[in-house]
């Protein structure tokens, strides 16, 4: 029996204009999977996340998510989801954890969580509540449920935003610089709440700048560079130096 | 001047106030239903609904409101023959049905800004993360995209009622007997233009006063979030300035 991955990007091409943002990038997730995607800023990694939920949809190649693929077509020269529906509902299986957290400003914590959960999967309101508040002790902000997003300090944000993406069961979890927008004393509790997400064996995307992360916690590591992957393996093994010359340059830059 | 000829004349301006709000409210609320439909067209893909929307709106904020309203009483009396063969003359003869619709019209085309600028407003970043949890179109708006617009509406919407209530003092100038219409007769009586015109900007005022503590609890109410840190969002800045 084969084990559909639970993410699959084969030959994934970006154009923006004339400029390919990404060339051709394949590879499977399986799940369970904790990969760190690693590469300078305008090496294509937050384009190729951005692409597996389609909030950017591939010029070609084809993504598919536990092996349902995502059916796109031509339209008037771009490239188009050939069924929203179908991408609404793999959205709400796939969540996703932005750089600038993105919670609804006009919505306290706890909305934020149930949002989608009630409205997009309709699940029974009760049931939604008592999930969320478990979700938010779990992320350690239960007694911020009832503040909204402004009164909340970034990390605090960031760790209600893990929760809202939680809240939707997702099969696949997508983080794109989750903390890049944090001051540096509060990227720590947002990385102690997604180290305990991998440990529970979590299905986790995660493009980051952190390296003590994506070395310590993710059981694999895809550098992109220049639209490519250049470099694919488990932490020790690609952290030996001398085996990629980019990677090699862009680790001594960050470390 | 005699502080108690003014007190008379602001007690017999009161009989104006219900025709002023009348105005008001007849207006605003028309105009509102006017702008949506303006404000939907603007954000068309239809390059030929957006030209219309574009001259519908620079055409009724360019000219003078008292320009607008001339047109639609004395200068569609011009049409008298035609409007009786369309059955319309009754309504057209009549003062106040013309300055409602040329208040109506006029305010529509600031409204259907005032929504535009809401709508764009909203930041890209919050309606991202709805579809990125599986919301879209009718779903999405509602749930994500208008709250958010109507609490960038909302104070500046206020703003513009308030304008309109000093704009129906223009319907005095075709015979309606508003509050500054009695204003007029008054001093046509009593030559005594200043306590008169006193009174009446002291009611005014007053009205306006009472709807700017309406609008400021309506957007206590809608916006809890911005109420606690004490700090305006900046999108409403953003779009007052514009406006």
């Amino acid at each position: 029996m084969t084990v559909m991955p639970a993410v699959s990007l084969c030959d994934i091409r970006k154009k923006f204009g004339h400029f390919e943002v990404l060339k051709g990038v394949s590879f499977d997730a399986r799940e369970g999977d904790v990969i760190s995607i690693l590469g300078s800023s305008g090496s294509g990694k937050s384009t190729m996340l951005r692409c597996i939920n389609m909030l950017e949809v591939p010029t070609s190649g084809t993504v598919s998510i536990h092996g349902e693929l995502i059916e796109t077509r031509v339209k008037s020269g771009s490239t188009a989801p050939a069924n929203p529906r179908q991408v609404d509902r793999i959205r709400s299986e796939v969540a996703m954890v932005f750089q600038s957290f993105n919670l609804w400003s006009h919505m306290t914590i706890l909305q934020n969580v149930i949002e989608a959960p009630v409205h997009v999967q309709r699940r029974p309101h009760k049931e939604c509540i008592a999930e969320a508040e478990a979700l938010l002790e779990k992320v350690g902000i239960a007694d911020k449920r009832g503040s909204y997003p402004s009164e909340l300090s970034g990390g605090q944000q960031q760790r209600a935003a893990i929760a809202r993406a939680l809240a939707q069961k997702p099969k696949v979890l997508l983080f794109d610089e989750p903390t890049s927008a944090l001051d540096p004393e509060l990227v720590g509790e947002v990385l102690t709440v997604m180290r305990a997400l991998a440990n529970e064996g979590r299905t986790m995307l995660v493009v980051t700048h952190e390296m003590g992360f994506a070395r310590e916690v993710s059981d694999r590591i895809l550098f992109l560079h220049k639209g490519q992957i250049e470099v694919d393996g488990r932490p020790d093994e690609i952290f030996t130096k001398g085996r990629n010359l980019q990677f090699d340059q862009f680790t001594s830059r960050v470390q | 001047m005699s502080p108690s000829f003014i007190w008379e004349t602001f007690v017999t301006l009161l009989a104006g106030v219900p025709v002023t709000l009348q105005l008001t409210v007849v207006s605003v609320l028309a105009g509102i239903a006017l702008a949506l439909v303006l404000a939907v067209l603007r954000l068309s893909r239809s390059r030929l609904a957006r030209l219309f929307v574009s001259t519908y709106v620079f055409a009724f904020r360019g000219s003078p409101m008292l320009v607008q309203i001339f047109l639609i009483y004395y200068g569609l009396g011009q049409f008298k023959s035609t409007l009786q063969d369309l059955h319309l003359w009754y309504l057209f003869r009549d003062p106040y049905f013309c300055v409602l619709l040329a208040l109506s019209l006029n305010t529509a085309a600031y409204g259907c800004e005032i929504i535009r600028g809401g709508l764009q407003s909203v930041p890209a970043q919050q309606v991202e993360a709805g579809r990125a949890c599986g919301m879209s179109g009718l779903l999405l708006f509602r749930r994500i995209t208008m709250p958010i617009a109507v609490r960038n509406i909302v104070p500046i919407y206020g703003n513009e009622v308030i304008l309109m209530v000093k704009g129906t003092a223009l319907a005095s100038t075709v015979t309606i007997m508003e509050i500054t219409g009695i204003a007029a007769k008054l001093i046509a009586e009593t030559y005594r233009a200043f306590e008169v015109f006193a009174a009446a900007g002291a009611l005014y005022l007053l009205i306006n006063f009472f709807l700017m503590r309406l609008i400021g609890l309506v957007e206590r109410a809608m916006s809890p979030h911005s109420r606690r840190t004490q700090r305006p969002s900046e999108a409403v800045e953003a779009i007052a300035t514009t406006h």
